[in-house]
């Protein structure tokens, strides 16, 4: 029997079984459905992975190749071009892949890396007509980055996401002309710098608070209307702009790939589809853990490995020395927090600080984030900015954990007060 | 006095320079070089994609090794439809050498 079974060979997969390795787990196994490990890196050709974890600017390949380089002499096996078709409680893991057909495995552990996917046209019921020419910007850049095809030479952009500027700017390099990026929302979800250098430097025009629609084209994309919205994101009446394009990228959202563990019956948060977890990463059934964009949706790959090397130590305290009892305690989302990671904490289940990941549901300006208990304030954060396209951070000391009961996330109230204070 | 986000990683700190190249808002040594860089002579990163053969995959990933002024942006990238590699190719091989004349140079990204 393997000691862990990593399922997704991507940021997440890498460094969790990275991380495992180095906490004494021998018997690993990263089963990957792709030709090559890495996950979506590849095709990430643009820079500015790794600032956080090694100092340094990097690009998708190279930031995947560190980790890929650090598997070689660890003993860890690789299984790539592998399906998984299911996972049981049990810690079976049923593969099928051309050189070995359908096999089941089994370990003492599994550690879920899956990541994500796109949203599409049909998530976001675009009205008009059906043409070709519709994509998603991360398959664009795969076309693009690995492929090597330019799916489309005049291109409007659905949604301002990371990957919707990344790809303006690439097919913008390509020789394509980017019409306009689009964005429903009076902000943009993507970085900064991303709207600085994939969309100004090209004098490409974000249009906020603006969506599509309607699709034009018989057989090809020929014709884009976008209209204004209301405060309620309903389209105004009189406000459309017509983009003649050819092509229609969306980069609309990501939504965490948990087919495998909705199957196996495992916990998920079915607003966002991540998974529910524990503070050490742990999902509802014992000895499944996971980690990244499976769980929640990160903005940096360097925040995906991070989580990822914590899930990968807890998953080997789990094998080497069994499942760790305890009161569990809820957290709950308060005013103004969008999403919270983790869902559940067990008090007495290891040392040191608990780290809270969150996401704002509007912005805000100079609050402080409160995280209390019983209408004590346990701990609070002040911040200059949050808004909904980044994901923050607060950690709080172990010791201030009640032994059971609830813990909220919560923004401070405008008065910069706290009702319950 | 000029206006700007930092690009230099992903914190986007708004920084300020001044007639005297002062520079403000700032969260680290880079973001002022940035600041200073960008007011006198932009410069940027490429990254893009070769042709290669003898791989799995048709393109071969590349980056400049060094910013490259702005305005060569787009004359760098049309040198590259003339760039063919061969298998194997190593990270951090010379994809094209000394472009435009910059001293700058096209590398591998990953070894393929």
């Amino acid at each position: 029997m393997l000691d862990l079974i990593v399922i997704g060979g991507g940021p997440a997969g890498l460094a969790a079984a990275c991380s495992a390795h180095e906490h004494g787990l021998k018997n690993i196994l990263i089963i990957e459905r792709g030709a090559e490990l890495g996950g979506i890196l590849n095709q990430c050709i643009h820079n500015g992975f790794g600032l956080h974890i090694f100092k340094e600017e990097l690009t998708g390949p190279e930031y995947a190749a560190r980790f890929i380089e650090k598997l070689k002499g660890t003993g860890i096996s690789v299984m790539t071009n592998t399906m998984v078709l299911k996972i049981t409680p049990e810690k079976q893991v049923h593969i099928v892949n051309p050189s070995q057909g359908y096999r089941i495995l089994h370990a003492k552990a599994l550690l879920l890396a899956m990541g994500c996917r796109e949203r599409t046209r049909g998530a976001l019921c675009i009205p008009g007509e059906r043409p070709a020419g519709i994509l998603t910007a991360g398959a664009a850049q795969r076309y693009v980055n690995i492929e090597g095809f330019l799916p489309g030479k005049r291109v409007v952009i659905l949604g301002s996401g990371d990957i919707g500027l990344i790809m303006a700017r690439r097919m913008t390099l390509e020789g394509a002309k980017v019409l306009a990026c689009v964005e429903i929302m009076p902000y943009s979800s993507g970085l900064n710098r991303n709207i600085v250098q994939c969309l100004r430097d090209f004098d490409i025009p974000l249009y906020l608070s603006h969506t599509v629609t309607d699709i034009k084209g018989r057989r090809r994309l020929e014709r884009v209307i976008i209209s204004k919205v209301d405060k309620e994101l309903k389209a105004i009446p009189g406000t459309e702009i017509e983009f003649e394009c050819d092509t229609l990228l969306l980069s609309v959202g990501l939504i965490p790939e948990n087919e495998l563990s909705a199957e196996a019956g495992i916990e998920i948060d079915w607003k966002t589809n991540g998974l529910i977890v524990y503070d050490n990463m742990e999902t509802s059934v014992p000895g499944i853990f996971a980690a990244g964009n499976v769980v929640h949706v990160h903005d940096l790959a360097d925040f995906v490995t991070e989580e990822s090397m914590r899930a990968g130590a807890c998953a080997a305290e789990y094998v080497q020395n069994g499942e760790r009892a305890g009161e569990t305690v809820k957290t709950v989302k308060g005013f103004g927090i969008g999403s919270l990671v983790p869902h559940k904490i067990r008090k007495e289940a290891s040392k040191g600080k608990i780290e809270f990941y969150f996401r704002v549901n509007e912005s805000f300006k100079n609050r402080s984030v409160i995280i209390e208990s019983n209408n004590f304030t346990l701990a609070r954060f002040k911040r200059k900015v949050m808004v909904p396209g980044e994901m923050e951070r607060v950690t709080l000391d172990r010791a201030c954990i009640p032994e059971s009961g609830e813990i909220t996330v919560k923004i401070e109230n405008e008065d910069g007060g706290n009702e319950n204070d | 006095m000029t206006e700007l986000i930092c690009i230099v990683c992903p914190m986007g700190c708004r920084l300020s320079i001044d007639d005297s190249m002062n520079v403000t808002g700032n969260s680290c040594k880079r973001g002022e070089a940035y600041g200073r860089q960008e007011v006198i002579d932009p410069k940027r990163i490429i990254t893009s994609t070769v042709r290669i053969e003898g791989s799995a995959f048709r393109r071969c990933p590349v980056k400049t090794d060094r910013p490259i002024q702005k305005h060569l942006v787009f004359e760098a990238m049309k040198l590259l439809d003339g760039v063919k590699l061969v298998s194997p190719v190593n990270a951090g091989d010379f994809a094209l050498k000394n472009i435009l004349k910059t001293e700058v140079n096209f590398v591998v990204t990953k070894s393929m």
